[in-house]
């Protein structure tokens, strides 16, 4: 169940470099939203929409919050929206992630702009959550707070070593899988790091679902554009990010 | 309120709105936002013999005021259409247009003789589609191949015919007068036009198959050209579509000489898109003393 409407930027914060924090005040939308789905915004001056995906949900406020980096003219266009303006939003579209218990043991793997869907999913887990996210330089660094207010024990990777640990997100996930095997973890990020991260995940014999992206034209299933070749008993086959995604089951995902 | 309604071909639709193949899919795509029933008909999604899977993505790339893709007629094949689509749609007062693919002539007939006895409203051959290696535009690019694939279809079929044609073409009236003459009840333009975009950062081609098919406002004067050029040749109806974005765009299209219109695109930027035009079109009707929308078709003055 997705709906449209124009919805208000209630806050916006620029929270690392090229990258925008904003909060939707929607309630309708929050009410259906899960953790993992992505919304689907309008930019004036471009045709297509573009896909991006919850980072937090509060129903009792009736607000989403969404963060996203300037890759193109498109999201620099979105990067200009002020607080009180209005945006064009399609959703929450795709299926979220599947959570488990609350009291199951969670790893959530983020890499670079692909680390806000991961806080909607840690939320659920509070403690037993380890968030681990992967940033290139400490200036990309994002939403390190929002994963500790909420509970969840945090380590931060970043490549040349200029914040939390050097190295690599799948490095720290490999030390923490050995320390104490969890019941899920979930993943997104580049392919590489996905590819990495399920394979992980397989070694170890542990369920993990990943978040994936594709360029999209509808969003909601009719068009077949946003396809990625997945294997789902024995049979090779394009599925649809916006319609049976944008989480996938790191198995079935054929890289 | 005026009537929308208009009957193409001995089919009747409450208005004539039909959601273009390839972008509706078989309908059940939109319904959280408004019914089925809103719209006159719907052309599904390019059916072919058999399960095909598409091509490799990217699959979709943004253009100025249009996009272009390079699905490559991924669909479930006539069986699932006939034991799982067609049955939904049947629930829905709408007309339902067939639209069907296939690589070879035997595999267009052998579709169309399927869709004998259902519940199928219409049929629309597509010869146009860019995205494929085999059929699709190889047949709608040549005249002497269009009017072969079109005569031999039509004996197969007792339902209305019609065929998309593409717009990758040095002359759309030749193809057009080619298919008639070999007995298409109706003809549908235009399908995309073939472009490419290239990522000046990888020098890679955006789509996986390079090149493909472009949609969206930035096609539609061309649309309405080759509409136009197309009902002054023939004697057939026409359908109009390509880059149809609101209900004055709807009008133009029909004053060029289309008894009925399709939009596809356009739901990707704005889906209510379908429900806009139609309220738009009541509103321009109302405004224009327009009593019966059909009125309208055909009647620029050209210069």
């Amino acid at each position: 169940m997705y709906t449209q409407g124009m919805y208000e930027i209630i806050d916006k914060e620029q929270t690392a470099e090229g990258t925008f924090d904003l909060t939707l005040s929607c309630k309708d939308l929050s009410e259906l939203a899960r953790a993992g789905q992505f919304v689907h915004i309008s930019v004036p001056g471009f045709f297509l929409r573009r896909p991006i995906s919850i980072c937090d949900i509060d129903k009792d406020k009736g607000t989403i919050r969404i963060v996203f980096q300037i890759k193109g003219k498109g999201t620099d266009t979105l990067s200009k929206f002020k607080i009180g303006e209005k945006l064009d939003v399609l959703g929450p579209l795709g299926f979220g992630f599947e959570l488990l218990e609350k009291d199951k043991k969670a790893i959530t793997v983020g890499g670079g702009i692909g680390t806000p869907p991961m806080l909607a999913v840690a939320k659920h887990y509070g403690e037993n959550v380890k968030a681990i996210s992967g940033f290139r330089t400490k200036d990309l660094v994002i939403l390190q707070d929002d994963f500790k207010a909420q509970g969840n024990r945090t380590i931060l990777c970043t490549d040349d070593g200029t914040a939390g640990e050097k190295g690599f997100v799948t490095d720290a996930l490999n030390k923490c899988v050995k320390e104490e095997k969890p019941d899920i973890i979930y993943a997104c990020g580049p392919m590489v790091m996905l590819k990495a991260v399920s394979k992980i995940a397989l070694d170890n014999d542990i369920r993990c679902q990943i978040s994936l992206e594709e360029r999209m034209a509808c969003g909601v299933g009719a068009c077949l554009g946003c396809a990625v070749k997945l294997n789902m008993n024995g049979r090779e086959f394009y599925g649809h990010v916006c319609k049976i995604g944008p989480v996938f089951d790191a198995k079935e995902v054929v890289f | 309120m005026a009537d929308l309604s208009v009957n193409f071909c001995g089919v009747e639709m409450k208005n004539p709105l039909i959601t273009a193949s390839g972008a509706y899919g078989y309908g059940r795509q939109y319904t959280d936002l408004y019914p089925l029933s809103t719209i006159g008909g719907i052309s599904t999604k390019g059916t072919t013999l058999n399960e095909k899977d598409g091509n490799p993505p990217p699959r979709i790339a943004e253009t100025p005021s249009g996009m272009l893709n390079s699905v490559g007629l991924q669909n479930g094949g006539i069986k699932s259409f006939l034991s799982f689509e067609l049955p939904n749609l049947e629930k829905n007062n709408l007309a339902v247009i067939a639209n069907v693919a296939g690589g070879t002539i035997d595999e267009c007939v052998e579709l169309v003789s399927m869709l004998e006895g259902t519940s199928v409203d219409m049929i629309e051959l597509n010869i146009s589609c860019p995205n494929v290696k085999q059929g699709g535009a190889a047949f709608g690019t040549n005249k002497d191949s269009a009017a072969e694939i079109t005569k031999a279809v039509k004996k197969a079929t007792s339902k209305p015919f019609m065929v998309k044609l593409s717009p990758n073409v040095t002359s759309i009236t030749e193809i057009a007068k080619a298919v008639e003459a070999e007995g298409a009840d109706a003809i549908s333009l235009i399908n995309t036009l073939l472009g490419m975009r290239i990522d000046i950062n990888s020098r890679r081609p955006i789509l996986k198959n390079n090149v493909g098919g472009l949609s969206g406002p930035a096609v539609f004067p061309i649309a309405v050209r080759m509409v136009w050029q197309v009902a002054n040749a023939v004697d057939i109806p026409v359908c109009g579509m390509g880059g149809i974005a609101c209900a004055e765009d709807a009008v133009e299209m029909m004053m060029a000489g289309a008894e009925c219109f399709q939009i596809g695109a356009i739901m990707f930027n704005d889906p209510y898109a379908p429900v806009k035009i139609i309220n738009g079109l009541n509103e321009w009707c109302d405004k224009n003393g327009v009593k019966n929308i059909s009125e309208i078709v055909g009647t620029v003055k050209p210069w």
